[in-house]
């Protein structure tokens, strides 16, 4: 998740894409795809108790890494620890912007030159489809290996369940695995709220229609949204359906079932939102792939509003431009009224950036130990050091100085306790999101279209991915 | 057959003559024409194969009848990525020529008429040849990102300069939809005009100056010398320039899919692209072949409108 940004090199491909996709060119294109259907033999060695995946020591190893809001420097601490403990491999880490433009026509062919993928950002692929097309690999032999610090205790044991649980898509089988827990919701300067608007954290949407009232009042706007990527306002908005209706509303919209985004709830939550942007508290004005980071650094430098759609990736992407009493936190979404079914701080927290291995890959045992080393403590806390997120890995930052917006974020995990709810569909369907959710709210946010069409949108969405046979439903277990 | 293998009692036949002469022309003609088969038509029957199987990337496609087309029928998001595509097609051909003609009328005969000649350009005109050419030279995704800063909503050039006028610019790429389309078509013609400026130019400066001077002594001004003379004596370039731009504006790929925020709007190439990604390679040659018949269709249609005879000169 993060940054997105076109650079020269990126602009050369995406002529190139032109060219290739040009009306005349398409069956050009189609037309070398079809064949290669020869097995791609994978290195392997022998299994031992130093090696229990048995990697090949000198086959070569690539990684991807999504070159966004995080950096890739955090990978290459692992990557250099697979080149210490297999110095003939001589691994190779490519970061990028572009994951899917890059990686994915080599997958598609059976040839992938990746041997572990970050599969994250604006251009990632679509995980759902890699799964179905049998072209990723299960993982479930990392989770099941020993761990790299102790080996008498496996990879699962050392992470939190989430991981596993986004990593299935509908069978026992592990597709992809994430290294850190996002936290998502409001974020905002405890510094400005508290002494600039003598305010407390609005626990209900009342307080926060109240704050957003002194803001304006103040000249700055309660609220921002980025125009460029409408879909940061999910980031705020999610917890709010499941808060208001339970988890019956957020399953049904995972299972596609027919009138989940129809439901009482959905309606209420969209309509609070529709308030906030008919008083014209929200600041906007933010478009292109930087929409984000205009946003983050109006907030954060200039002082122009007050809270701003985000995950716990921002206090590292917009370091630059905070200052040092901002005291960056993160809130849960305040509760519509006592009707709620979940209580207050139930948090949209899934364990982020996720890792996949291509089924074909030439390196495949390499590509699972590059992931088993991933998840060892000194990985997890170099994570944590480098970019500033938590790691999946149980007690991993334990007694470490947290920065405040990472502490705050801890805190709220804390505080949801069980009350943790993460939208599957958004891996399972990701168009749904990606597409349909991004082109509905942009028109909301604007004030184009209702909560009555926003929901109408939604569902007839959620319809057409339901009846569309392209697209491998997941089926309640 | 080389006239000495030929048999006696078919030589002088008339048909056999006609036969013989095709064999000639087939003769030089079989190798690029083999090529041609082998590398342009066999990738469009294989995508038009393609698009009635469920193929999504892997070693397999199932033959799945019009299922993507019905697909295609029922997506809502298909009819307005072809919503975007008409109208660039039907606007930016009108907007681009248009203002091709008038700069390559005023390079050619926009001019005063100096020292006694019948027409020339307005001054400085083999410098604007060269500028308006500029854009043909840069590529499409260039252009696309450069403009894409300079409509930028807090930080673009246009409304930097209304914000220094002191009206308060709107979001062009990231607001509503009709302005999203008007910046698409805004760099869409920009980026082709110096082509049809170049061309029209060419074309008006075969035209015989004794026709101007005729018309000149005729006491004819400059607006009425360009739509009774100029303009009917290029009408076949213009023709091939509508055409040409027409399937330019239905092919806008790059400048939209880089400079336009996908949830504002997309062309359908762009909504092609996506299904790409996705893995639903079937559903996509679908679109690619629907757009393939919509280009012949709307060739077809401005090649039989307003066909007139050539006037020679």
């Amino acid at each position: 998740m993060g940054s997105t940004s076109v650079n020269r090199r990126d602009v050369m491909k995406r002529a190139a894409a032109a060219g290739l996709l040009a009306v005349p060119a398409v069956g050009a294109l189609s037309s070398c795809a079809s064949g290669g259907g020869e097995e791609n033999k994978a290195e392997k060695g022998d299994k031992s108790k130093k090696n229990p995946l048995g990697v090949k020591e000198d086959a070569g190893l690539t990684v991807y890494v999504f070159n966004g809001g995080y950096g890739d420097k955090y990978a290459q601490f692992v990557t250099d620890m697979y080149a210490k403990k297999y110095p003939e491999s001589d691994p190779n880490q490519k970061p990028t912007e572009k994951i899917a433009t890059q990686v994915q026509p080599k997958i598609v062919r059976g040839k992938p030159t990746a041997d572990v993928v970050n599969n994250s950002g604006a251009d990632q692929m679509n995980p759902g489809k890699l799964v179905h097309n049998k072209q990723v690999a299960d993982l479930s032999e990392v989770l099941d290996a020993p761990s790299w610090d102790d080996p008498d205790v496996t990879v699962r044991e050392t992470l939190v369940p989430v991981v596993e649980q986004m990593g299935r898509f509908g069978g026992r089988e592990c597709y992809q695995l994430n290294i850190s827990l996002t936290v998502y919701g409001n974020w905002y300067s405890k510094k400005l709220l508290e002494d600039g608007l003598d305010s407390s954290y609005p626990k209900t949407w009342d307080e926060m229609l109240a704050v957003c009232k002194k803001a304006k009042a103040k000249g700055i706007h309660g609220w921002s949204y980025p125009g460029g990527h409408p879909r940061y306002m999910f980031f705020s908005m999610y917890a709010m359906f499941a808060q208001r209706g339970g988890r019956d509303v957020t399953t049904a919209m995972d299972y596609l079932e027919p009138n989940a985004w129809k439901h009482e709830a959905v309606k209420e939550v969209f309509e609070a939102w529709e308030e906030l942007v008919a008083k014209k508290y929200v600041l906007t004005g933010f478009d292109g792939n930087e929409a984000h980071t205009e946003m983050q650094t109006a907030w954060t430098k200039e002082g122009k509003c007050v809270f701003v759609p985000n995950g716990s990736w921002v206090e590292n992407e917009a370091r630059d431009t905070t200052p040092k009493d901002f005291a960056m936190t993160v809130g849960a979404t305040p509760s519509l009224d006592s009707g709620d079914k979940m209580p207050f701080g139930t948090l949209y927290s899934p364990a982020g950036e996720p890792y996949i291995v291509p089924a074909k890959a030439k390196n495949r045992q390499g590509g699972l130990e590059w992931l088993r080393m991933m998840y060892s403590k000194e990985a997890a806390l170099n994570l944590f050091n480098e970019i500033g997120s938590m790691p999946v890995v149980k007690g991993a930052i334990d007694g470490q100085k947290l920065p405040s917006g990472t502490a705050s974020a801890q805190a709220a995990i804390k505080a949801a306790g069980e009350n943790i709810v993460i939208p599957q569909f958004m891996d399972w369907y990701n168009e749904l999101f990606r597409e349909d959710f991004n082109n509905m709210i942009h028109k909301f946010m604007q004030g184009q279209i209702g909560p009555k069409q926003a929901m109408d949108t939604m569902q007839k969405a959620s319809d057409r991915i339901m009846q569309d046979p392209d697209i491998t439903k997941v089926k309640k277990a | 057959m080389p006239p000495r293998f030929t048999p006696e009692r078919v030589r002088y036949d008339r048909r056999y003559r006609t036969l013989d002469k095709y064999r000639f022309v087939v003769g030089f003609l079989a190798v690029p024409l083999a090529f041609y088969a082998l590398f342009v038509i066999s990738p469009f029957l294989q995508a038009i194969y393609y698009s009635f199987t469920d193929w999504s990337g892997g070693p397999v496609a199932h033959f799945v009848g019009f299922d993507n087309y019905e697909k295609m029928w029922n997506d809502e998001r298909f009819w307005d990525s072809l919503q975007v595509s008409v109208l660039l097609l039907v606007i930016a051909p009108v907007v681009t020529l248009v203002l091709g003609m008038f700069f390559a009328y005023m390079i050619t005969s926009g001019g005063r008429h100096r020292r006694g000649r019948a027409i020339a350009g307005v001054a400085g005109s083999s410098v604007y040849k060269v500028v308006y050419f500029f854009p043909q030279v840069l590529s499409v995704a260039i252009i696309a990102v450069v403009w894409g800063r300079v409509f930028n909503t807090n930080s673009g050039l246009i409304n930097g300069g209304l914000d220094k006028a002191g009206v308060d610019g709107p979001a062009w790429l990231g607001g509503d939809e009709t302005l999203g389309l008007i910046s698409l078509l805004t760099v869409i013609s920009w980026s082709f005009i110096g082509f049809y400026v170049v061309l029209f130019s060419a074309a008006m400066g075969a035209i015989p100056k004794d026709v101007y001077e005729a018309a000149l002594l005729d006491g004819a001004g400059r607006a009425r010398t360009f739509f009774n003379v100029t303009l009917p004596l290029i009408r076949d370039t213009v023709r091939t320039g509508w055409i040409y731009m027409g399937i330019q504006a239905l092919d806008t790929f790059a400048i939209c899919l880089v400079m336009v925020p996908p949830h504002v709007l997309k062309v359908t190439p762009v909504f092609l692209y996506e299904r790409f990604r996705d893995g639903q390679y079937g559903y996509a040659t679908a679109i690619g072949v629907v757009l393939l018949f919509l280009s012949m269709a709307f060739s077809l249609i401005v090649m039989r409108v307003g066909n007139r005879d050539r006037i020679e000169y």
